[in-house]
């Protein structure tokens, strides 16, 4: 079938975007709403808590990025409807307002004055009304192009630059000019490539932007907190057991994702939602597996590809990660975290444009219900970015 | 064509990358350019783990790595023709 007819069955939300999963999710303002959460979650089938560590005594652009990350993951079209519990009752309403925009169920409730049992109570009560609402909702068709669809590498390795990252850039190069969302991150991973990365801008004025983002990271991240130089976290140990040796290597491997025709046309900050419409996007991101997935799902993300040469395990609690490996022999040792083994490239079995193939026909699987690797295991890291301590 | 043990990116690159597991010294690899899918031959001066990188021709302290055609850091001890290229002679230029 041709691409531009491939159909997968979602769920077309009411702002007319479109989720593979169907979940309600309960999520924590903060860190001490947690246990709540976790509680209306255990007791009402069905719904899924998020869990994770941050939300108070947050301020200024940090603060900010955790709203942004809050709403948007609630917003994401993998989720049906919402519950948001946090301490108190005015960050919680913030939270609550921006997802609403969506125009999907969701409701807030603060423990200060309450207390947890009476909080747990009474959003079980309205968790389960949301339940049984999202689980009336039936899959319609949809073109293909309209998942939103990001990738982020881990645990790299030399096969990550042979096979898995030119899979996705295959794939990206073929579904962005059909109307696809795409996105790529990892701000300090581009290093050694930046000039490489800057070219595939649309612009000179998203050239700029880009090339500003990425010098940032180095001044007011690398440059502000390093104690020597990065040789023992860039590239990791697991990279340098897989044969990377520099960053600038891992680098050039990494920019294997984004393909070899298309260009990104906006430079995103971390969880913001893509607003130029269809097209490949750069957001500026850790490259901490879980960090970059969190805020991709946050930006409306809702299928994940994951390239990994060594095999990292990573999966993400509302966005399906699909993994992708050229490494014959993470095939055989890691098996069951691999989606496509696209193995056959190194053994040059299988061109990149064949595997690019099977990399789209494992997202409209994955599109239509199958449970990716990560899923299956049960991995759901959900991962705040912080910017710096909090007040 | 069999599977080569050697893959290359570019015609520019002085490393490849080994891509079976096991390959033993002294091995004669068949080394494959996968941007114009050309082969040639290169013995292994060791044994080198899938994944780790061969040099393609000597390499003295101070020469620049190639790798998809481009800088991928500076060679700080020398390397044979066919020997390891990793972190005991190959430094980033960045930090």
């Amino acid at each position: 079938m041709n691409l531009e007819d491939r159909k997968v069955w979602g769920y077309r939300r009411e702002n007319g975007r479109v989720g593979v999963r169907n979940y309600v999710a309960i999520l924590p303002l903060d860190d001490i709403s947690n246990a709540a959460c976790e509680a209306v979650a255990a007791h009402i089938q069905g719904t899924i808590a998020l869990p994770h560590a941050y939300g108070r005594l947050q301020f200024g652009e940090d603060l900010e990025l955790h709203f942004r990350t809050m709403i948007g993951t609630g917003a994401n079209p993998n989720v049906a409807a919402c519950i948001v519990i946090g301490i108190e009752g005015g960050w919680t309403e913030k939270v609550v307002a921006g997802i609403a925009k969506t125009g999907k169920p969701v409701a807030g409730f603060s423990i200060e004055g309450n207390g947890d049992i009476a909080t747990v109570a009474a959003a079980s009560r309205k968790a389960k009304e949301f339940v049984h609402w999202a689980s009336e909702k039936v899959r319609e068709q949809c073109p293909i192009t309209d998942i939103w669809v990001a990738a982020k590498c881990g645990e790299s390795d030399t096969t990550t630059g042979l096979a898995s990252c030119p899979t996705v850039g295959n794939m990206y190069d073929k579904l962005v000019p059909l109307g696809l969302y795409g996105c790529f991150g990892e701000t300090s991973e581009l290093t050694g490539a930046e000039h490489l990365a800057a070219a595939r801008a649309v612009s000179p004025e998203i050239q700029e932007k880009f090339m500003k983002t990425w010098q940032a990271y180095q001044d007011d991240v690398i440059e502000a907190h390093k104690t020597s130089d990065l040789s023992d976290s860039q590239p990791t140990k697991g990279n340098i057991a897989g044969g990377l040796t520099t960053i600038e290597e891992k680098a050039l491997g990494n920019l294997e994702k984004i393909g070899k025709k298309i260009k990104f046309i906006d430079v995103l900050e971390p969880a913001e939602a893509p607003a130029r419409g269809n097209g490949l996007y750069f957001m500026d991101t850790s490259s901490a597996a879980a960090e970059c997935c969190t805020l991709q799902a946050a930006a409306g993300y809702v299928v994940h590809i994951f390239p990994t040469g060594q095999g990292n395990v990573i999966g993400n609690p509302i966005m399906p990660v699909v993994k992708v490996t050229g490494n014959p022999r993470t095939v055989r040792l890691m098996g069951e975290h691999i989606d496509v083994d696209v193995s056959g490239v190194v053994r040059r079995e299988m061109t990149i444009d064949q595997a690019g193939d099977v990399l789209i026909d494992m997202i409209e699987k994955t599109a239509n219900g199958r449970l990716t690797a990560a899923e299956a295991l049960g991995h759901r890291e959900f991962v705040m970015t912080k910017l710096y301590r909090s007040a | 064509m069999s599977a080569p043990h050697l893959l290359v990116h570019d015609r520019r690159d002085n490393v490849g990358v080994v891509v079976v597991e096991d390959l033993a010294a002294g091995t004669d690899m068949l080394a494959v350019i996968t941007e114009d899918n050309s082969d040639f031959h290169i013995k292994a001066g060791q044994a080198v783990p899938i994944g780790h990188k061969v040099a393609l021709k000597d390499l003295a302290v101070g020469d620049t790595v190639i790798k998809y055609g481009e800088d991928i850091g500076k060679i700080v001890a020398p390397v044979a023709k066919g020997a390891h290229v990793h972190t005991h002679n190959l430094k980033t230029k960045r930090w």
